[in-house]
């Protein structure tokens, strides 16, 4: 729980860094160009009425909770599901007519490792880059180079069956990259590995990106897109509620104060009473014994310990937070990140 | 060529990781021999009879081998999503479930000669009409392989396949003419047993075996050839309808 103080990977571009049409700064021209995209499944409208544009070189993110169309989004775009409406150019290509004609520019790692796992960890990299075309001798030589770049070399004449989810997902992307695609489409790429395994693929993507390859992420992990992304789409209910550089985002709360009060135990209608002992500053409730305040002034710990003290209950922590994404999102969306994350968990999945 | 490439690859990997999987080739062996010896001993063990089972054995062999294999194997990976992998790579449709189907195909023929090759202990195999014999077990394995193909993309679940491949099977072994004459069969099931390709192979093997064929050649090789087409075709589709949603 809480807010981490995250450090932003690479490209630190700053605020007002961006283009007119609202791709980062030194993005190339739009790679990816999706407009008025639909689909329902049924009476189940899965995503309703999506444009936006992805630059060449930018590492593009979908931020949203499960069921928000994301995976959807990806599918329509790589071939696997086709729109109701609207079209999809990669690099110029018009996907909804032709959706094979993009797919060797493209390489995809979907949210579940997918590999054969009879096959080797080497057998499968080489297997990938068949599927794409690649010559024998290419494509074992690239195999070799990923698996010692992803710290798989040792593993190499593993069956895939056998590899821990860390190192399924390490060569789920190797895999995704063989071919050296322009694009990399990462659908939740941390999802059910652990805090180091994520770090590790965290880098990786890094890299990538910083190597140029274009990417859209999609991911539920707030710290994640703000780490690692350029720009940010939040999508909820299949449609796209904002998008927009890290920076951006973020301005309008940046002037924000934030404290977290940690305290002893439940106080009934606690956000009531902060409201009319405190009108300047905002308050959540965030469980049993936790509160967040905001306010646009600097927020004074004394007087809240007062308060706290005249309801009989201890304050056993208060500490300054730094405005994050998240709050961004949970005032934009109204989704707690908390509640994104616990449903997830409960799906099997969990950094 | 690099579609090409993707063909091979997927055919190549296909045949290691299911097909000369040990169990897999004891299975190709067993069980058309079980099947030999089984009508061999029913029919009294004796010499003459051979060329009238054959047709029947060999049919049967390729129809179990290769449904089996492939409406198992293709659901398999579609059930662990590895199908995804193939549906996304740069190759079209049509080449990709050629490539799926190949192996089955291969492994069909395969399965044929097992039956053929004890028939040739046991009867004396020099007037059978080879190069009919050879083109039908070749179409017999496709059209069979494609049957698999529209039982893998009809169903969600491994056992659901088996069930499914079931459904088709054994009614074919009795209405085909593998081993009772079309003609035996009651009034209504006649037109049933038109409606099957086994039959058109059947009576190909039949003429080709003993030279008592219902069909001319050309015809049977035609009718196989437009089922083995109906059925690729239909699995095609539903593989777009269903699999690309």
């Amino acid at each position: 729980m809480g807010i981490q103080e995250s450090g932003r990977v690479r490209n630190e571009p700053s605020p007002g860094n961006f283009s007119v049409s609202g791709m980062a700064k030194g993005a190339g021209p739009p790679l990816i160009e999706v407009c008025g995209l639909a689909k329902s499944f049924g009476q189940v409208p899965a995503v309703v009425d999506v444009d936006f544009e992805v630059g060449e070189g930018e590492l593009f993110g979908f931020l949203g909770p499960n069921g928000a169309g994301k995976t959807t989004i990806i599918n329509m775009l790589t071939g696997l599901a086709r729109p109701d409406a609207g079209s999809i150019r990669i690099a110029g290509i018009d996907c909804s007519l032709d959706p094979k004609a993009a797919q060797h520019l493209v390489g995809i790692v979907p949210d579940e490792s997918n590999l054969y796992p009879e096959l080797t960890g080497f057998d499968n990299l080489c297997f990938c880059g068949a599927l794409y075309g690649m010559k024998k001798k290419a494509r074992e030589a690239r195999a070799r180079d990923l698996l010692k770049e992803f710290g798989l070399s040792e593993a190499a004449g593993r069956k895939f069956g056998g590899y821990s989810k860390g190192m399924k997902r390490r060569l789920t992307i190797a895999a995704g990259i063989i071919h050296e695609p322009r694009i990399l489409f990462l659908d939740e790429p941390t999802t059910g590995i652990d805090v180091s395994g994520a770090r590790q693929i965290r880098r990786v993507v890094s890299d990538l990106h910083g190597g140029g390859t274009t990417i859209f992420l999609t991911t539920h992990y707030i710290e994640e897109a703000e780490r690692l992304c350029d720009r940010i789409a939040f999508i909820v209910s299949g449609r796209i509620i904002r998008t927009d550089t890290v920076e951006r985002l973020i301005e309008p709360v940046l002037e924000r104060h934030v404290m977290h009060i940690a305290f002893s135990r439940r106080v009934p209608e606690l956000d009531k009473k902060l409201a009319s002992a405190f009108p300047r500053i905002e308050c959540c409730v965030q469980g049993e014994g936790l509160v967040r305040i905001e306010a646009d002034e600097p927020v004074r710990v004394g007087p809240i310990v007062r308060f706290f003290e005249e309801q009989g209950v201890e304050v056993t922590e208060a500490r300054r937070m730094r405005p994050s994404l998240e709050d961004v999102f949970v005032r934009i969306t109204g989704i707690e990140a908390e509640a994104m994350r616990k449903e997830k968990e409960k799906m099997g999945g969990g950094v | 060529m690099r579609e090409w490439i993707a063909f091979w690859n997927i055919l190549v990997k296909d045949m290691r990781a299911y097909y000369l999987k040990p169990p897999n080739i004891s299975w190709g062996l067993i069980f058309p021999l079980a099947w030999t010896g089984m009508f061999f001993v029913k029919s009294g063990g004796e010499v003459s009879s051979v060329m009238s089972l054959l047709p029947g054995v060999v049919t049967l062999s390729i129809l179990f081998g290769t449904t089996s294999m492939l409406a198992v194997t293709v659901t398999f990976e579609k059930r662990n999503r590895s199908f995804e992998r193939l549906l996304l790579a740069p190759i079209s449709l049509e080449l990709l479930m050629l490539a799926k189907t190949s192996g089955a195909i291969a492994f069909g023929v395969a399965n044929a000669f097992v039956p053929i090759v004890m028939g040739a202990f046991l009867a004396d195999l020099s007037g059978v009409a080879w190069p009919s014999v050879v083109p039908a077990v070749v179409l017999i394995a496709v059209a069979s392989a494609f049957l698999g193909l529209f039982i893998a993309v009809s169903v969600s679940e491994v056992f659901e396949a088996q069930t499914f491949s079931n459904f088709f099977r054994f009614p074919m072994i009795f209405l085909c003419g593998l081993f009772f004459p079309i003609e035996k069969l009651p009034t209504f099931l006649k037109p049933l047993s038109y409606m099957l390709p086994l039959t058109y192979g059947a009576d190909i093997l039949h003429g080709a075996f003993s030279g008592s064929s219902v069909l001319p050649p050309v015809a049977d090789f035609g009718l196989l050839l437009l089922f083995c087409l109906l059925l690729f075709i239909v699995s095609l589709k539903n593989v777009r309808t269903r699999w690309i949603l």
